[in-house]
């Protein structure tokens, strides 16, 4: 039997992207998009380990209903710098700045992103925005909540807020020079053939995802600047004390962070898109359906900040506009979730590793949105703010969506990236540990939410108590999965098994050049006559380069 | 009360019903797509398992049919839930017109109410059975937010502003009350309990606690000391400054030609900062009295000028909480003591 195997690709090649230089200028001056996605790979992870440290500690502290294991102070630092490292500095450059640096060009057929030496100077950025907020934690740490909320931040607070922000201040501009090289790189770098509606869908959801990397990244900076500026010179913005308003910063706050929140997820859409088409060997379902919901996420989340504000002095009437638009905005997930479901119907599921996440992302991502109707509908958001139901879902849409989708990406194209294979026995077993781990930590949340229980609390009435020793429980899951795919994606580096060019039987363009890539990512430029998915093209004997499919259809 | 429904909070207000029934809409439309999405999943992930390596399935192009369902059904579904959360935050909002008035300034890390009727309460609120109560709020430092789960409702409590929230209890007990807004160092212990008596056991606490000064008569004490009488007269009747007697609920033009509704938040802005919104007909002679009163006492001023009749009587002249209904609000709830 001819088979999807058969298809001829490069032999290994001796040069790859990893081995072509050596020594650590090599890697601090590459312009190669691919080692700067290795060298934000490394960052980011070193930072998803401090942020989950902090974890473990919220979750032991609130093991027991009294505040006995942290002080209140040290508590309060604990779970802001848990928001602000994760939010910051690791889902936020999860995707995009790792897998995407790394594939968007692979997968259009380009050399390098457009802007080779900006991409690396946004590595620098992140990297001094890191230092100074790593500067700040050390210094005394920040206890103002990942929120800022005026005018604690700006007159109450005595930790070091001005320096925090200038770290999100500066990592923010890593991120709009990210989103501009993105956007310029899609628009202009794509190969022969490689039409908008051929992309892959990562590519569609990445673009949605500068788009709001590029537009709303400044807001957040602005509001930061006002922030410190307040702080320092006195000047009344924010504080009423001074003569501001506490709730603008509120609204400038949101304006950005609502839209982050899709800068996270978009990313682990398209993921998602590209495991569930690509393990199932099945076009995706109502492909336009599904790159325009990117673009309509895009452009309805910056118009739904105010659910956020339900329960401030907000008119009665903006927070009706807003709770619409926030239901409005539901409806292209909903779309995205439908499409996936429908792209597995009669088709051929794998069981890898990539897809056991695909599957959680979908049932999880469901959860998340779904609570969130609850968040967008005005009465109950107003019993359920700032409680643990909030808390509970947005974890389901963080962690259970972008870092689900990050992780599966990760495991789909390890081979790629690193020319080895993951051991596929204890991805699956990991993505299982981690599935089950994350339910129990977060789904009592929900409850102990409903019942009352607000966030931000260092004790709490003992009747809370079984959740939280429910979610602590859950959360010792969790953490043990989470060190399983970090010791053996270390071990697979030097003893996996060496992948092949196409280990997954694929027809995307990553696929077609050899695992590690080449630095130039492919000898001869594509001429794309394909769609996306397509696992039987349809002029296969006219493809140009050195793919040469001869299918089988079964 | 505890309710007979497991994972669902005390409910004692008339909100909780309401809000109980949308949750439990809300939790079956979600628990109906879970279910319905992962049981959809489950059977292709098993039925269409790869059974032999290279097999590639027939390609399928979508369905704009298909896609239409999906976007329609589900908008429907989004909007009732909208239009019923809509509805029901509509009336949480909408500020009763006969409800007993409690003032309330949060700050790190207590509350501290005080009753119309003059009783002072720290971190803890008496409140009568099948009674409205509106809480007029702000707050010394940061933002807080006064939040009774078992009232299903809360609000942001804000510096440099009044907030207002309203509820009418249904069941006696004892619920919590949490600061929901996160407020620095002892935030997780601003907390304190909401007491709901029988009408009865409430008046007996009220008239217990009798010998407080009320606010607006505490307002009408600060009003001659602070020299506002000078202007506005000792009983608001206006002078150099503009009619206060009278003056409260009502419109009133200003000097750039706009109106403006004589509320709480407007009378505590002209204290602060006169110059803002000048009545028609004046000059901006008024000084500022920021930094010289607390909100303790912008709240027993706000209440006095409250509590001034057009005919130019103040009825804030005693300690008797029997004397001080205001205007335009409820019957005072001692009128119920027989």
């Amino acid at each position: 039997m001819r088979a999807i195997e058969s298809f001829e690709v490069p032999a290994p090649p001796k040069v790859n992207y990893i081995n072509a230089q050596y020594g650590l200028k090599s890697w601090l001056l590459t312009k190669d998009h691919k080692r700067i996605a290795l060298l934000y790979l490394g960052s980011i992870t070193f930072f998803f380990f401090i942020g989950g440290l902090y974890a473990m500690m919220i979750r032991l502290e609130l093991l027991t209903p009294q505040g006995d294991l942290l002080q209140s102070t040290t508590y309060n630092k604990v779970f802001t710098q848990h928001g602000i490292i994760m939010v910051f500095f690791f889902l936020i450059p999860s995707i995009p700045a790792t897998l995407g640096n790394f594939l968007i060009p692979m997968m259009i057929g380009a050399k390098d992103l457009a802007f080779p030496r900006i991409n690396l100077l946004s590595w620098y950025i992140y990297l001094l925005g890191g230092v100074v907020t790593i500067y700040a934690l050390l210094a005394g740490g920040v206890d103002t909540g990942w929120t800022f909320y005026t005018p604690f931040s700006t007159t109450f607070s005595n930790s070091y807020v001005v320096a925090t922000g200038l770290g999100i201040f500066i990592n923010g501009f890593s991120s709009i020079l990210t989103g501009l090289n993105f956007i310029v790189t899609i628009h202009t770098m794509r190969a022969p053939g490689m039409t908008w509606f051929r992309m892959p869908l990562f590519c569609w959801s990445l673009y949605a995802t500068s788009l709001v990397m590029v537009l709303g990244t400044p807001v957040i900076a602005i509001t930061i600047l006002l922030l410190a500026f307040e702080r320092v010179s006195r000047v009344g913005i924010f504080d009423p004390g001074l003569g501001g308003d506490p709730v603008l910063f509120q609204h400038l706050f949101w304006f950005y962070s609502h839209p982050a929140v899709y800068i996270m997820v978009l990313p682990s859409m398209g993921v998602i898109s590209e495991l569930v088409a690509n393990f199932s060997r099945k076009n995706i379902f109502g492909y336009s359906f599904v790159a325009f919901s990117s673009l309509a996420i895009a452009v309805f989340g910056f118009l739904v900040w105010g659910h956020h504000l339900f329960v401030t002095p907000q008119s009665i009437y903006a927070g009706m506009i807003f709770s619409f638009l926030s239901f409005a905005v539901a409806i292209p997930s909903a779309i995205k979730v439908f499409n996936w479901t429908a792209t597995l119907y009669k088709s051929s599921i794998s069981y890898d590793t990539p897809m056991l996440y695909a599957l959680g992302f979908i049932g999880l991502f469901t959860i998340g949105g779904m609570t969130g109707l609850f968040l967008a509908s005005l009465a109950v958001d107003v019993h359920l703010s700032d409680t643990y139901f909030v808390v509970a879902h947005f974890h389901y849409i963080m962690v259970g969506g972008a870092l689900m989708g990050y992780l599966g990406g990760l495991h789909y194209w390890w081979p790629k990236i690193s020319g080895r294979m993951y051991p596929e026995g204890w991805g699956r077993f990991s993505a299982l540990v981690i599935f089950v781990g994350f339910n129990l930590t977060f789904l009592p949340q929900f409850v102990a939410g409903y019942l009352g229980m607000p966030r931000r609390y260092h004790a709490y009435p003992p009747e809370f108590q079984v959740f939280n020793v429910l979610s602590t429980a859950g959360a010792s899951i969790l953490g043990f999965g989470m060190l399983i795919p970090a010791i053996y994606f270390v071990w697979s580096m030097r003893y996996g098994k060496h992948a092949d060019a196409n280990p997954w039987h694929l027809p995307g363009l990553e696929w077609r050049t050899p695992s590690p890539p080449p630095t130039e990512n492919f000898e001869v430029t594509p001429i794309v006559t394909w769609d996306a998915y397509e696992f039987a093209p349809r002029e296969e004997t006219e493809v140009v380069g050195k793919f040469r499919p001869e299918l089988e259809r079964t | 009360m505890q309710s007979w429904i497991p994972l669902v909070p005390d409910s004692a207000s008339t909100f909780s019903w309401k809000v109980d029934a949308l949750y439990f809409y809300l939790s079956g439309i979600t628990l109906f797509f879970t279910l319905l999405i992962s049981g959809v999943l489950i059977f292709f992930v098993i039925r269409y398992r790869r059974r032999t390596p290279y097999e590639i399935p027939r390609p399928v192009a979508g369905s704009h049919k298909l896609e239409t369902i999906w976007t329609v059904i589900p908008f429907l579904i989004a909007m009732t839930m909208f239009g019923w959360g809509a509805r029901v935050y509509f009336d949480q909002y909408k500020p009763p017109t006969n409800a007993i008035e409690v003032y309330v300034v949060g700050k790190q890390w207590m509350w501290k109410l005080q009753h119309a009727t003059g009783q002072r309460e720290i971190n803890e609120l008496h409140v009568p059975v099948g009674r409205k109560v509106k809480l007029i709020m702000t707050s010394e430092d940061v933002i807080h937010d006064f939040f009774v789960p078992a009232f299903r409702t809360k609000a942001d409590v804000v510096p440099g502003r009044y907030t207002t929230m309203w509820f009418e209890p249904t069941t006696p007990g004892t619920y919590h009350l949490f600061c929901a807004e996160y407020c620095g160092m002892n935030h997780s212990g601003m907390t304190g309990s909401i007491i709901v008596m029988e009408p009865r056991e409430f008046d007996n606490w009220l008239s217990g606690n009798i010998g407080a000064t009320t606010p607006a008569a505490a307002g009408q004490q600060l009003f001659q000391t602070l020299g506002c009488a000078s202007c506005h007269g000792a009983n608001g009747e206006g002078g150099r400054g503009p009619t206060l007697a009278g003056a409260f609920g009502k419109m009133t033009p200003l000097q750039s030609g706009e109106t403006v509704r004589v509320d709480e938040g407007y009378i505590r802005e002209s204290i602060l900062n006169p110059q803002a919104k000048i009545v028609a007909g004046f000059g901006p002679i008024m000084p500022t009295f920021q930094g010289q009163v607390s909100e303790d006492q912008l709240v027993q001023l706000v209440a006095f000028i409250k509590s001034l009749r057009a005919t130019g009587q103040t009825p804030a002249t005693a300690a008797s909480p029997a004397q001080t209904a205001s205007p335009g609000t409820a019957p005072s709830p001692t009128r119920n003591v027989r």
